[in-house]
């Protein structure tokens, strides 16, 4: 295709210099051409753009499901229990209640992947600021924060989000807050093993001699060179907090007034023998969400950390 | 003789390890009785549906609930070093018989979940370390990634689609066939025929992550100078695998399978409940719907000791296997 050529064209043109080999074995000069590398790294690999495709699908249906399908999805809009293929205006077939399947579906996006931004988002946080003073101070404090880590990983991560969730009434904000209360150990003990390799690495000792505070260096100095394992833990807790909601809607732990895929899958139970393609489509659509974010996740780590591909 | 040493010093290290996380785990969880909505007080004037502002007063007191928070804890602490994790308003049963007689029903799902995602990822990651980047390793990896996202009780569902309702092969309800009454031989088919279904679908997500892992630990030791002694030795190709690369590829999958030892316990709350099994995961649901917290709190201490000890075992199959663990 001309397109395609004229595009990589253009980029070998714009960095002329970065295909030759530069003397200078400096830090900063290096990185450059690296960037490039994995740009294009990123793009050969089939899994990681399929894994992008999939998710970004499921992005744009969260983002336009109020556009796709402007009415209420809990809204009776047909005759109950129609197959998929039934009749051409429910594509994907209706429920028990005369749902439209698809619509249920679509509006389910958004619950799912809010949810499991959230949670993740709250977990991340939380991870990262224990770990990073954990693995910064060291000594007494990182005793008593990697105690705390070991208590919270201990403890049934689903249970935990069951008597939270059980403690507050459960809406949306109180399951993303639950499950990432639950989920941030893992966060935790990765980042702080990254900032005790790094702590007493060259640049941190200059910072040091510079005289710049502690958070500084924290927040400026480690913490961006620690990022690469927690991009690549994100995608996976963002994948598991989707599971954890999906297994706690399926209990009816949920917001009534909120779709989601667990909940689809719930309400379909009952329905299990005659019309199992009820049960079959969410759970097809968390599974795809998620294997999304998994190979997203694969993706990233080969790209970031090319030493852990075998 | 040197073998027995090392790993009676790695359980007194161990043991010592865990006591204070013991003691961590009872104030989570203390705390987290004290941020529940009402008191058992609340719940027992519920019940009765009668209550009077001396009565509640009356029954805070004799439940210890009029004292401070610190006192609380203190009984608390108390109680539990006599085996005692409270009082069920609702059930009216001491809450460890209760957990008591669902604890056997959750062990040997556990326990057989657990040894199959164990067999079958670690059979599914030697397979797929043994052909890596060659045409097994791809389809296996894949079918894997599948299994490891799907929803397990999903995963459960469909299995009893196809084989409880389509073909017929396998009951999808309870722990045995209510009724039958079978002795003997038939009474342990009938319960291993009920087994098959939860378990599996318990184990889908974690014989994920074990193949996974074994894939990337038997990848990992082949680099090793011992596996080219082994080679060098002149051992046969499949012993060198199985002694010495499967061996060592084994520390990392146990010391994770002991992490998700939680995780597995967790989820049994959604397949017990899907399946009807009579287990604790079950108890901590019906604990939740009829607000019976001391319930859910017991569940959730006992879960997390079962985490502690497990995990003790295995360190202990860890200086077993490595036998430079707990020498010094």
């Amino acid at each position: 295709m001309p397109g395609s050529t004229r595009a990589s064209g253009r980029l070998d043109v714009s960095t002329p210099d970065l295909t030759t080999p530069l003397p200078v074995t400096d830090l900063g000069n290096r990185a450059a051409p690296r960037k490039g590398r994995r740009l294009r790294a990123f793009v050969r690999n089939p899994t990681f753009v399929g894994g992008v495709i999939i998710l970004g699908f499921v992005v744009m249906l969260a983002l336009f499901a109020g556009w796709l399908f402007p009415s209420d999805p809990q809204d009776m809009v047909g005759p109950p229990l129609l197959w998929p293929g039934d009749d051409a205006e429910f594509p994907l077939g209706t429920d028990s209640l005369g749902r439209n399947v698809l619509a249920l579906l679509v509006h389910g996006a958004r619950a799912s992947l809010l949810v499991g931004i959230s949670a993740a988002a709250i977990g991340l946080a939380i991870g990262m600021v224990v770990g990073s003073v954990a693995g910064f101070f060291g000594g007494w404090v990182d005793i008593l924060l990697t105690r705390l880590i070991e208590l919270f990983q201990t403890t049934p991560t689903f249970l935990l989000v069951v008597v939270i969730v059980a403690i507050r009434e459960p809406s949306l904000q109180t399951i993303a807050l639950a499950i990432g209360l639950a989920s941030w150990p893992t966060v935790a003990r990765l980042v702080r093993a990254q900032f005790r390799s790094l702590r007493e690495s060259d640049f941190v000792v200059a910072a040091r001699s510079l005289g710049y505070s502690r958070t500084r260096i924290i927040v400026q100095e480690i913490l961006p060179n620690a990022l690469p394992p927690v991009i690549v833990a994100a995608s996976v807790m963002i994948a598991n907090a989707i599971l954890t909601e999906a297994g706690l809607s399926f209990l009816n732990m949920r917001d009534p007034n909120v779709v989601s895929w667990g909940g689809m899958i719930g309400d379909s139970r009952d329905q299990l023998r005659n019309a199992w393609f009820l049960t079959a489509l969410p759970g097809a659509a968390i599974a795809a969400t998620v294997l999304s974010l998994n190979l997203v996740g694969d993706g990233l780590n080969e790209i970031l950390n090319p030493r852990s591909d075998p | 003789m040197r073998m027995g040493r090392r790993i009676a010093a790695t359980f007194k290290r161990t043991a010592i390890h865990a006591a204070p996380t013991v003691l961590g785990i009872i104030i989570l969880d203390f705390l987290l009785l004290q941020l529940m909505p009402g008191d058992a007080a609340d719940v027992i004037a519920a019940e009765s549906g009668t209550a009077t502002a001396e009565t509640m007063a009356a029954l805070r007191e004799r439940f210890g609930l009029d004292k401070s928070v610190f006192t609380q804890l203190v009984n608390f602490l108390g109680h539990l070093a006599t085996f005692d994790l409270g009082f069920s308003p609702r059930y009216n049963m001491p809450v460890l018989d209760m957990i008591m007689t669902r604890l056997p029903s959750t062990l040997l799902l556990m326990v057989t979940a657990l040894s199959l995602a164990l067999l079958i990822g670690i059979v599914l990651g030697s397979v797929m370390a043994a052909w890596a980047g060659r045409w097994p390793d791809r389809v296996l990896s894949v079918v894997v990634l599948l299994f490891y996202s799907m929803p397990g009780f999903w995963v459960g569902l469909m299995a009893v689609v196809l084989f409880s309702v389509k073909l017929g092969w396998l009951p999808s309800d309870s722990s045995m066939t209510i009724g039958a009454n079978y002795t003997g031989w038939a009474m342990i088919v009938d319960r291993a025929a009920h087994l098959v279904l939860p378990a599996l679908a318990l184990a889908s997500f974690f014989v994920a992550v074990y193949a996974r892992l074994t894939r990337a630990s038997m990848l990992e030791v082949q680099r090793q100078d011992f596996m080219r002694t082994a080679e060098a030795k002149g051992l046969h190709r499949f012993v060198i695998q199985l002694r010495h690369a499967l061996r060592n590829a084994l520390i990392p999958v146990t010391t994770v399978a002991g992490m998700h030892l939680g995780n597995l316990l967790g989820g049994a709350v959604v397949i017990e409940t899907l399946f009807g099994w009579p287990g604790m995961g079950r108890l901590a649901l019906e604990a939740v719907l009829a607000r019976d917290f001391s319930v859910l709190l017991g569940v959730l201490l006992l879960s997390s000791f079962l985490v502690i000890l497990a995990n003790m075992v295995i360190d202990l199959l860890h200086a077993w296997l490595d036998p430079r663990i707990g020498t010094t």
